[in-house]
């Protein structure tokens, strides 16, 4: 299973972390920090992965950003570099050629996606159309919610009652 | 009322106005961020649910990203679930399952939460639900809706239903007991045609398998049929994943595998699937000759490939094959020992594990030499893994595969040299253990440490220290060995020993004790007669630069490197004249003298020591040194028979003491430990100042060579202790507790000789003797173990049995803890019996008519045994036993196939008991692992 997602860029700053196994706030500091030290610092044209406290991570560059995953020691590398990339290819359908500012901001749908993908650490969903279908009924179930709030009349009906 | 409300939703900053101001902010982010929590805090507080989840959404931004603590807002994310808008139960379900763990206090709130949303019609609203509780979920959250994600395993909706499968497992380990309810219908879905539904339940199976293979082997022909038929790559690991764990406990299973994952190795154009039918074959079907050539040959292609990736998987499945297929890692030597020089220290340091692997005794020193070049190139990391990596290997089961223990001990010596080197506490254990061990190999041993003591540079590397301390140890030790103990004692007592750290310096101080006695002895009791004496002028250069301070002038600052040179070729013999003897006093004289005012004790205690000692001999040297050797007998005689005492008391040899030697030795009656000594003072009062207090290593031998000294031996020594000695002794005497193990642990190490004589020495009760002889006792019995074994040339050592004691002690441990693990998971697996005959066979007897048939007919299945044949009685069949074998002891299994008659009774006997049986199974776990468990023959 997958221990935990972290999306890195190359400063070091975290774009996203997902758990699926327990680590208090505090561990999960240090995790971030251990890793960024180790994955950053790798040069370009090395494997993807590296052993770290019996674990192994699993990382890929995808522009400026680091997606980085964390698996027991008898998983398949190979597996999860091909669900990183199942993750990417999804959000770059989302956001259309996604980049890291469309993380930066949607912090919370990437987020979503990665739910429809991923779940308690399994490989959930291999479509991509299915994923993206997924995530736009949700979406615009959300939109539909706002309108109903988000017009002006709805607060100052709100305000008036 | 509406008031703050209407304010806050109208001005409130949303998640993008957070992002947008934080990315401004260059610097004072912390101030920022700080600033929004306090608004947060605020908004998160309002009636308005908008407001509230806005503030939510944000606090769970700044917990993620920033790692700020949202645990303060754990009751609010309820309020925001309870909302029935969707948008606000996404982000009150996000930010719960981020931040709720088993201790937060409201979890006990969040169940009927959770059950509503799995109930409802919105299929996004029972994902979100699963999801979190997958993430959420503890012991009560997994019973109080078990029965929820059962009812959603049947789901028709094949989006929940996958994730209701996957979202079980978490179930399972939180609540095993719900294995009971779930597990039938998990089955069910083994036969699900979606391939998503299918990848999930074969998923929930592999990590299942992970922690306990043996009881999912009765489902392993659903697993064979999967294998075979899937066309989906995903599912096809998992199966695989499973199956490396199922084949290694039946054999019949992993016949029956090889085929089909060979086929797949052959025609798979996938690598991470080719990769995991290689890991496959190597972790589980290594009998399988053909199965691994195939393998091996396609690792070999992952090893030439460009990929970094690729080359880094195939040396690390030939790491697995090595263990039973050595011919494949020699096969594959050129491209291992290229890898060495790899740009990625990953696939670096695995080239090194696997060259390790190559390692035997006929092959050791080239290795050796090869890694140790690669070592002196590469990168201080590097280095030391490769340092570590030969270390651990030569010293493999009392290094069984070291044959020449010379080439050995001097290999030891050039890897400290290496700029880099950082592992100098193994070098110094291995130093000091083989030294101990080998006694063929001391000669050498002590030309190693003189090379290593000579070299004034290594003094100033603190990583070296230790191996220092070993080399300074070995050389007092086996000075017998050494060529020139003038040249060594020059080299232990060179003015820059002060970069040591003191407990070093003691070794030192204490070696230097043990050659000076043995120059003396030589010199005095022997006449000498062992080593050629030859003129002064041949002194080592070393020697003269600082016994200069009365002789020699001219050499009188320089001992440094070159004088190291000199004695490389001077070394050959090493004369032992009086006139050395007196130079070598002196010498001690002036490099220990300023030690006496150390602020270490135990530096000061070793100082005084020997310097007592040259004190008592010296005017007997100076004496006999005038008199030209005349007669040796006079008043020589006394001082003849202190350095004989003292040549005795270094002259037996220590024994390796195992780790446990201590605890081995029962208290003696009357031994009071804890006793307050205060009667020291009396004898202690009336010592005479002068005279020397070298004895007060009379006990530091006793300890070591377990000579019990007579009570009026010692009398008489400690009498002659002089006052600071008997101050510190008493030191010794409050800490006394503290010192005693102090020193036990130093004779393991053998570092330098215990500490707690003092206390022995100044303490003349019973007490002291008791201890002598306690300490005796648990070196005898060792040391006849060590020389009582007649060794060759080459050693297999003594002690072996103790190692094995030392090391059997964690492997037991290991065992009563995975035989908890099988406690516990037997537990769980064997749960299902009592409930899902009764409960399950009833409630799904419409479903599989078959199925139920055979629950409550334990005849009917027997014949259907006899019946049974191809594939379609294969599945079924597997239902009826795959609910109820798989629950069954395999123990049981076994007898059942094989009496059919006695199976009629036995199952009743089963259903009766059945819940006595998960107790009594419980208890069995060993039993059970010791025999075989039959597979369905169906499946064969």
């Amino acid at each position: 299973m997958i221990h935990f997602v972290l999306l890195i860029s190359r400063q070091g700053k975290v774009r996203l972390t997902k758990w699926y196994s327990t680590y208090s706030q505090k561990e999960r500091t240090k995790v971030i920090r251990e890793l960024s030290g180790v994955i950053l610092t790798r040069g370009p044209k090395l494997c993807n992965f590296v052993e770290w406290r019996g674990l192994k991570v699993v990382y890929k560059r995808y522009a400026s950003l680091y997606f980085c995953m964390c698996i027991d020691p008898d998983g398949n590398e190979l597996e999860i570099l091909e669900i990183i990339h199942h993750y990417v290819e999804v959000l770059d359908r989302y956001f259309g050629s996604v980049c890291e500012l469309d993380l930066i901001y949607n912090f919370h749908k990437a987020y979503y996606i990665l739910d429809e993908i991923l779940i308690s650490g399994e490989l959930q969903e291999p479509g991509k159309r299915t994923i993206v279908r997924a995530v736009a009924a949700q979406d615009s179930l959300v939109e539909t919610v706002k309108e109903q709030t988000g017009s002006i009349s709805t607060i100052i009906a709100q305000a008036s009652k | 009322m509406s008031g703050p409300s209407l304010m806050d939703s109208l001005f409130q900053r949303s998640l993008e106005d957070i992002i947008k101001g934080l990315r401004q902010q260059l610097i004072g982010e912390q101030a920022f961020i700080s600033k929004a929590l306090e608004e947060i805090r605020k908004e998160i507080k309002s009636t308005d649910l908008s407001t509230k989840s806005t503030a939510l959404l944000k606090l769970s931004y700044l917990s993620n990203l920033h790692f700020h603590d949202l645990s303060f807002a754990a009751f609010h994310s309820l309020e925001v679930l309870s909302s029935p808008r969707f948008s606000h139960k996404k982000i009150a379900y996000h930010a719960i399952s981020l931040s709720f763990h088993d201790s937060t206090p409201v979890l006990l709130l969040i169940t009927n939460h959770l059950r509503k949303d799995l109930n409802s019609t919105n299929e996004f609203e029972v994902s979100l639900s699963l999801q979190c509780l997958s993430r959420i979920a503890n012991v009560d959250l997994a019973r109080d809706l078990t029965p929820e994600v059962f009812a959603l395993l049947s789901s028709n909706k094949l989006y929940l239903r996958k994730r209701a499968v996957a979202v079980v497992l978490r179930v399972f380990e939180k609540y095993p007991d719900s294995v009971r309810v779930c597990f039938k219908r998990l089955v069910e879905n083994l036969e699900n045609s979606d391939p998503q539904i299918l990848s999930a339940v074969v998923g929930v199976f592999s990590e299942l398998a992970c922690k306990d293979p043996r009881s999912y082997l009765p489902l392993a022909p659903e697993f064979y049929k999967i294998l075979v038929d899937s066309k989906n790559n995903w599912i096809s690991i998992k199966v695989l994943k499973i199956f490396s764990k199922l084949a290694p406990l039946e054999r019949r299973l992993a016949k029956r595998v090889v085929e089909p994952i060979c086929d797949l190795l052959r025609n798979t154009g996938a690598k991470s699937l080719l990769f995991e039918c290689i890991r496959t074959v190597v972790t589980s079907l290594s009998e399988y000759e053909s199965a691994v050539r195939l393998a091996v040959g396609k690792v070999r292609e992952f090893l030439v490939d460009e990929d970094p990736n690729l080359k880094y998987l195939g040396l690390q499945a030939l790491r697995i094959v090595a263990e039973k297929h050595l011919w494949a890692v020699s096969e594959n030597k050129e491209v291992i020992i290229k890898s060495l020089s790899d740009a990625d220290p990953n696939i670096k340091i695995e080239s090194l594990r696997l060259v390790m692997a190559m390692v035997s005794e006929h092959n050791v020193s080239e290795i050796s030499r090869v890694l140790v070049n690669y070592a002196l190139k590469s990168d201080p990391v590097f280095c030391n893994e490769i340092l570590g990596s030969i270390l651990s290997t030569c010293s493999r089961n009392l290094y069984e595969i070291i044959v020449d223990f010379d080439w050995y001990v001097s290999l030891l010596g050039e890897m400290s040299r290496i700029p880099h080197c950082q592992t100098g506490e193994e070098i110094e254990n291995q130093l000091i253990d083989i030294g101990l061990r080998v006694k063929d190999v001391r000669p050498e041993l002590v030309r190693v440490a003189r090379d290593l003591l000579i070299d004034p540079a290594l003094l100033g590397n603190s990583f070296l220290h230790s191996v220092l301390s070993a080399a300074a140890w070995a050389s007092g030790e086996y000075v017998e060995f050494s060529r020139n103990p003038l040249e060594l004692m020059e080299a232990l007592l060179q003015p820059r020993t002060s970069l040591l750290p003191s407990s070093i310096r003691t070794v030192y101080i204490q070696s230097a004790f043990k050659v000076l006695v043995f120059c003396l002895h030589t010199c005095f009791v022997r006449g000498g007669s062992i080593v050629p004496s030859a003129s002064l002028n041949n002194l080592p250069a070393g020697v003269s630069a600082s016994v200069s301070y009365e002789s020699f002038d001219e050499f009188s600052v320089e001992n440094g490197a070159d004088a190291s040179v000199v004695h490389g070729q001077t070394c050959a013999s090493a004369p032992i004249t009086k006139e050395s003897i007196v130079n070598l006093l002196n010498l001690v004289e002036l490099a220990l003298g300023p030690l006496l005012g150390s602020y270490d004790v135990e530096v000061q205690e070793r100082a005084r020591n020997l310097l007592g000692f040259v004190d008592l001999t010296k005017p007997e040297v100076l004496n006999s040194a005038v008199q030209e050797k005349d007669d040796s007998e006079g008043k020589g005689v006394e001082t003849s028979k202190i350095i004989k005492l003292m040549h005795d008391a270094f002259s037996k040899e220590l024994g390796p003491v195992s780790l446990s030697a201590q605890g081995k030795v029962s208290l003696p009656d009357g031994l009071e430990l804890k006793e307050n000594l205060g009667d020291l003072e009396m004898i202690c009062g009336d010592l005479e100042p002068p005279s020397s207090n070298a004895f007060s290593f009379g006990s530091s031998y006793e300890q070591k060579d377990g000579l019990s000294f007579s009570n009026l031996q010692i009398k008489e020594d400690s009498e002659q202790t002089n006052e600071s000695t008997s101050l510190l002794a008493e030191h010794r005497k409050r800490h006394g507790l503290y010192y005693l193990p102090s020193g036990k642990s130093e004779l393991v190490s053998n570092d330098y000789p215990p500490a707690n004589d003092p206390t022995l020495q100044g303490d003349i009760d019973d007490n002291a003797d008791n201890l002598v002889k306690i300490t005796a006792e648990s070196l005898v019995p060792k040391r006849k173990s060590n020389h009582g074994k007649p060794r060759p040339v080459v050693v297999k050592l003594d002690e072996v049995d103790e190692k094995h004691v030392a090391m059997k002690k964690p492997e037991s441990r290991d065992d009563s803890l995975s035989g908890a693990v099988r406690d516990v998971l037997f537990g769980c697996e064997d749960a299902p019996p009592t409930l899902s005959q009764s409960n399950l066979s009833n409630k799904l007897s419409s479903k599989r008519k078959g199925k139920e048939k055979q629950h409550t007919d334990p005849h009917a299945e027997s014949k259907e045994n006899v019946i049974d044949d191809g594939n379609s009685s294969l599945r079924r069949k597997d239902h009826s036993h795959g609910k109820e074998r798989r629950h069954r002891s395999p123990r049981k299994k076994n007898a059942e196939e094989r009496k059919e008659t006695n199976q009629k009774e036995k199952e009743k006997s089963r259903r009766h008991h059945g819940r006595h049986k998960s107790r009594q199974r419980a208890e069995e776990p060993l039993k059970v692992s010791a025999q075989t468990p039959v597979i369905p023959d169906f499946l064969l």
